[in-house]
């Protein structure tokens, strides 16, 4: 019989906006430990300002939302060092070497050895041979391997995932992941542009519309492949 | 490792490595005073014209250092790693005021010799001069990392950075050329004179390192 706890996200009614503009609106979801929630939408839809929001980066404009049981923005402070966030940018100084950035990180979240946890990462993301190479020298598919690395470094229940496979050829795909695949613990929330690879992963759903509202928002198995392209092209549900 | 060391020791490892900061305001420094050297044509200054050239000279050279402060932060993510971590955001400020301090310390250990030789300033003065610098760097650090963290996230950060910053640190420069006005007096330095301005320094430092790691964590805010 499953457990029953508190969700580690619970979302009601937010909405986020840029000056005058609603970014995003009507975001009601909730998401249980071990879950994934893959979420789709045109760009502009305000996936990236969900993903931001959910890091306790940015504040909601209106509505409800906690993470692990942390009201935010009130009470980020209790989820943040919990929350493993990929974004745009890999959040790695450019003139530290890749041993020295992820140890930086590492010291942030005082994380107890720092050192195996560092080589262990960067031997999973097939990384190892550039650890004492600066940041800034690294290709875009290294660097954001190096980002997942950063991301998962100090084993975080709750993954936000910004389009985790940009920049990434086959082979880097298949290293990454184990890094960020689904386990019983961790809580994921993707954004991507791959339906077909989000629907497989997904146990729950939100496709944005171009205008930031919620056009799904559901199970995974409420949804089928041509419904989920269809609404992710614009059309509402 | 606290929070606290780790981003100081990033800041100086980073610097060490790029020299982006240092070589800049030593070279701003020193020419300055070439100019002011030949500009005044005079071999020798005294009292409160050799404070106010040495003290507006550090002054714009610090601001080289300030706007630079935060570069990494906003273009390399820094802020939100910062952010991201279960850390308290006012640990940012102590780190980035002690590594600014510094910054400015090294500077004058190679500013104010040459300032000495070309000036005609008494050796006997400068280890009371560098006490007064000493006092001002921390007010500049302090006030510096505060405006230079709200100009961050502004397209108009080269703008802005001074014009908060300069009327923000008129105390601080009425104080520090009181304090330095009789150790750089003609006939030698007199202590005396420079205790209450040096006091006054001391109290605008305290003032702003208070409410910076007061208001720190609003300011990182979204």
């Amino acid at each position: 019989m499953r457990r029953v706890s508190s969700p580690v996200i619970e979302a009601r009614a937010v909405r986020r906006d840029f000056g005058d503009e609603p970014v995003l609106h009507g975001v009601s979801l909730a998401l249980d430990e071990g879950q994934t929630l893959v979420v789709f939408g045109p760009n502009g839809a305000g996936k990236s300002t969900l993903l931001r929001m959910l890091a306790t980066l940015l504040r909601p404009t209106a509505g409800r939302l906690t993470v692990f049981g942390a009201d935010l923005p009130r009470q980020a402070f209790k989820a943040r060092g919990r929350i493993g966030y990929l974004g745009h940018e890999p959040l790695l100084y450019r003139d530290l070497t890749l041993a020295e950035a992820l140890r930086f990180h590492a010291d942030l979240h005082q994380l107890a050895g720092a050192d195996g946890r560092i080589d262990e990462l960067l031997e999973a993301a097939g990384l190892e041979r550039r650890r004492d190479q600066l940041v800034r020298t690294l290709s875009a598919g290294q660097l954001q391997r190096a980002a997942i690395c950063r991301c998962v470094l100090h084993h975080p229940d709750l993954l936000l995932l910004d389009e985790p496979g940009s920049h990434l050829d086959p082979a880097g795909l298949k290293a990454i992941d184990p890094l960020i695949g689904p386990t019983r613990k961790t809580a994921r929330v993707i954004v991507t542009h791959d339906v077909e690879g989000g629907l497989a992963a997904a146990d729950r759903v939100l496709v944005l519309d171009a205008q930031g509202g919620v056009a799904y928002q559901g199970p995974a198995a409420g949804i089928g492949l041509e419904e989920a392209r269809s609404a992710y092209a614009g059309t509402s549900r | 490792m606290s929070a606290f060391r780790t981003i100081l020791f990033k800041d100086l490892r980073v610097e060490l490595r790029t020299l982006q900061s240092l070589p800049a305001m030593a070279l701003f420094a020193v020419t300055t005073f070439v100019i002011f050297r030949f500009g005044l044509d005079r071999t020798d200054l005294e009292g409160s014209l050799a404070a106010g050239v040495l003290l507006v000279t550090i002054l714009f050279a610090a601001l080289l250092a300030i706007n630079r402060l935060f570069v990494a932060e906003r273009d390399e993510g820094g802020f939100d790693a910062i952010r991201l971590a279960p850390i308290d955001p006012a640990q940012l400020f102590l780190a980035k005021v002690v590594a600014l301090f510094i910054y400015l310390l090294a500077l004058e250990v190679i500013a104010l010799p040459v300032f000495a030789v070309f000036f005609g300033t008494e050796a006997a003065a400068l280890p009371s001069v560098l006490a007064v610098l000493a006092l001002v760097n921390l007010g500049l650090a302090a006030t510096g990392v505060l405006v230079s963290t709200i100009g961050a996230n502004s397209r108009a950060r080269d703008l802005l950075t001074p014009l908060v910053l300069l009327p923000l640190i008129v105390p601080l420069m009425i104080a520090a050329a009181g304090a330095a006005d009789p150790l750089l007096a003609a006939g030698g330095p007199s202590l005396s004179d420079a205790g209450k301005w040096m006091a006054s320094l001391a109290l605008y430092d305290l003032v702003f390192l208070l409410v910076g790691y007061a208001v720190y964590e609003f300011l990182l805010e979204d």
